[in-house]
């Protein structure tokens, strides 16, 4: 049990994580879900007490990460796969960490096992492929049989068989009763591993929620409709009580009725459709609209434009997602830069 | 503290499971002593057309030291990775995740680090003094001379607290690159030539390595108006360590890792 009191760190004038209470719970997974430059790092890097938080605390299983004995065999993190010195061994990289922790060197020997990097393991791990170093970043955290997992973006750098398998490991550490934390940037990762999800936006807590309400609440539905007779279809929807919106390539978007309704009426109407095609707006788009909205209100006016699936671009200058959206790709191309 | 010693197990590993710190430390002791033997063989030849008066002030025992202006360079490499490591590579925040007490953490570090470097100093200091009195033949000095043996432990004392105080400055900066790009040219040069000229010989002398240096020194300069004697000279070196290791510390302790 992880559990987020007021967290809050501050980097000069700029607010990167902002009073996150939260509680990460055991026996299930929870994906912590933001966009890249959300805080996500930072509030993990504070869980670990790497960070000092400028305000609030963090609680492993109700104590002060500092007040841990032997940390490792209470919380394993992976937090940078690149975190380790190139001219160090896989095993001498482990057996340090694990001396520290009092932890017996034959466990070393087991989560190497586990990993699939015996073979390696006395290789440097200067020439090990970020697959590779992912992989020792895990092992480190299972070093001690922890109760509690925080992974950061796990996945990335894995390959498909490489994804597939840790997926499988955070279910069964969930399975087996521990508290599994894992962050990602990508809704549709989070969708296939985690059972709840805490979702931050520039630092502030969007929405701590199990991901079958998410999904519920956050997927819109809606149907697209074409028709060359487009002002005779939307006062016929009109005089049925239906708001349809024009959407910048001459189709529009009816939401919360069904395709087939929509059908019948054109054709008492005599209307003639070119397209009439039910949409689910995915969970990458909901996940998106969700940090956007809460963030810059304009933002949520142009959302239909903002979210748009991809598709043949508008006429007319093409509609930019301002506010937030923009914020956040300056921002993280600002972060790769530096 | 129980955890103490699963700590210096740990750095013990993370030390020796390197090849920077075999190359660095053998660096140390193959330049110091190969260096100082070639200047002993050089004075013994020399020693004939020196003055009476040079000859007065000659000093077989500090003579043999003469490599280790060079050598220490390869102590300061070693002092400077050991720590500045941790950083370049990121290793750092796995190693506070362990070891979340950084008090401890820094302490078993410079333990072990500094254990090592005092036994390859003192075999170094031991192995360049004897080395370099077979090289002098006539010239030389006994370890059993008044002042000598003090100068040849003070010799390893010395490497080991040059090596202590990069450590403290590496904690500080935290980058390898900047650490040795100030270290470097200021232990080779910048404090050779403000102990050199007269306008700052009085400041320079008090720099950590002029102020260490006294104690292999075992023949009176011919003008020393040095205002300490070898064990001050070093206690002034073992002041600047611990400055620069009580900055290290705060570093660690206070900033994000």
């Amino acid at each position: 049990m992880i559990e987020l009191q007021g967290l809050t760190k501050h980097y000069g004038d700029k607010v990167a994580v902002d009073h996150l209470t939260c509680t990460v719970r055991p026996g299930i997974v929870t994906g912590f879900l933001g966009p890249n430059g959300a805080g996500k790092s930072t509030t993990m890097r504070m869980m670990l007490d790497l960070d000092n938080p400028t305000e609030g605390t963090v609680r492993i299983d109700g104590r002060h990460y500092r007040r841990l004995r032997n940390p490792l065999t209470s919380i394993g993190a992976l937090l940078d796969a690149k975190a380790i010195h190139g001219g160090r061994s896989a095993y001498h990289h482990l057996l340090c960490l694990a001396q520290s922790n009092g932890i017996p060197r034959a466990r070393v020997d087991e989560v190497l096992d586990t990993v699939g990097l015996t073979s390696v393991a006395k290789k440097r791990t200067k020439g090990f492929s970020l697959g590779m170093g992912q992989r020792l970043g895990i092992a480190a955290a299972l070093l001690g049989d922890p109760q509690v997992l925080l992974f950061d973006e796990p996945v990335n750098g894995l390959d498909p068989e490489g994804i597939h398998w840790i997926r499988h490991l955070m279910k069964d550490l969930a399975a087996q009763g521990r508290t599994v934390f894992v962050s990602s940037h990508l809704m549709s990762e989070m969708a296939l591993t985690a059972d709840h999800l805490i979702v931050i936006g520039q630092g502030r807590l969007m929405a701590d929620t199990s991901m079958a309400a998410f999904i519920r609440e956050n997927s819109r539905s809606y149907v697209r409709m074409r028709s060359p007779e487009q002002e005779q279809l939307r006062d016929l929807l009109h005089a049925e009580g239906i708001t349809a919106v024009a959407v910048g390539d001459g189709s529009l978007e009816v939401d919360g009725v069904p395709a087939a309704r929509l059908g019948e009426m054109a054709a008492r109407g005599r209307v003639v459709l070119h397209e009439l095609s039910p949409r689910q707006a995915s969970l990458e788009e909901a996940f998106m609209q969700l940090t956007a909205a809460s963030v810059e209100y304009h933002a949520h006016e142009d959302r239909r434009v903002a979210v748009r699936p991809p598709g043949p671009p508008p006429a007319g200058p093409p509609v930019q997602p301002e506010g937030w959206g923009a914020d956040w790709d300056a921002h993280r191309r600002q972060r790769k830069g530096s | 503290m129980a955890v103490v010693p699963q700590v210096l197990r740990s750095e013990w590993t993370k030390i020796r499971s390197v090849r920077s710190t075999v190359w660095t430390l053998g660096t140390a002791v193959v330049v110091t002593i190969a260096l100082g033997v070639l200047i002993c063989t050089l004075a013994r030849t020399d020693f004939a057309s020196m003055s009476a008066h040079a000859r007065f002030a000659f000093d077989p025992t500090n003579i043999s030291f003469a490599g280790m202006g060079l050598g220490q360079l390869a102590m300061i490499v070693f002092g400077v990775l050991v720590v500045s490591n941790e950083y370049s590579t990121g290793m750092i925040r796995a190693s506070l995740a362990a070891v979340p007490q950084r008090a401890t953490f820094l302490f078993c570090k410079l333990l072990v680090a500094t254990a090592l470097v005092l036994v390859v100093g003192l075999a170094t200091s031991f192995a360049t003094f004897f080395a370099g009195q077979a090289a002098l033949g006539d010239h030389r000095a006994d370890i059993g001379d008044p002042g000598v043996l003090r100068a040849v432990i003070g010799g390893g004392l010395y490497m080991t607290l040059i090596a202590l105080f990069s450590m403290g400055v590496a904690a500080m900066l935290r980058s390898p690159m900047l650490s040795l790009g100030i270290l470097m040219p200021f232990f080779f040069l910048i404090s050779n030539i403000l102990g050199n000229v007269s306008a700052t010989r009085k400041i320079g002398r008090y720099l950590p390595d002029q102020a260490g240096q006294k104690i292999m020194q075992v023949v009176p300069r011919a003008v020393d108006d040095v205002p300490y004697g070898p064990w001050g000279g070093l206690g002034i070196m073992i002041a600047w360590t611990l400055a620069a290791l009580a900055g290290g510390f705060v570093v660690l302790e206070k900033r994000d890792a």
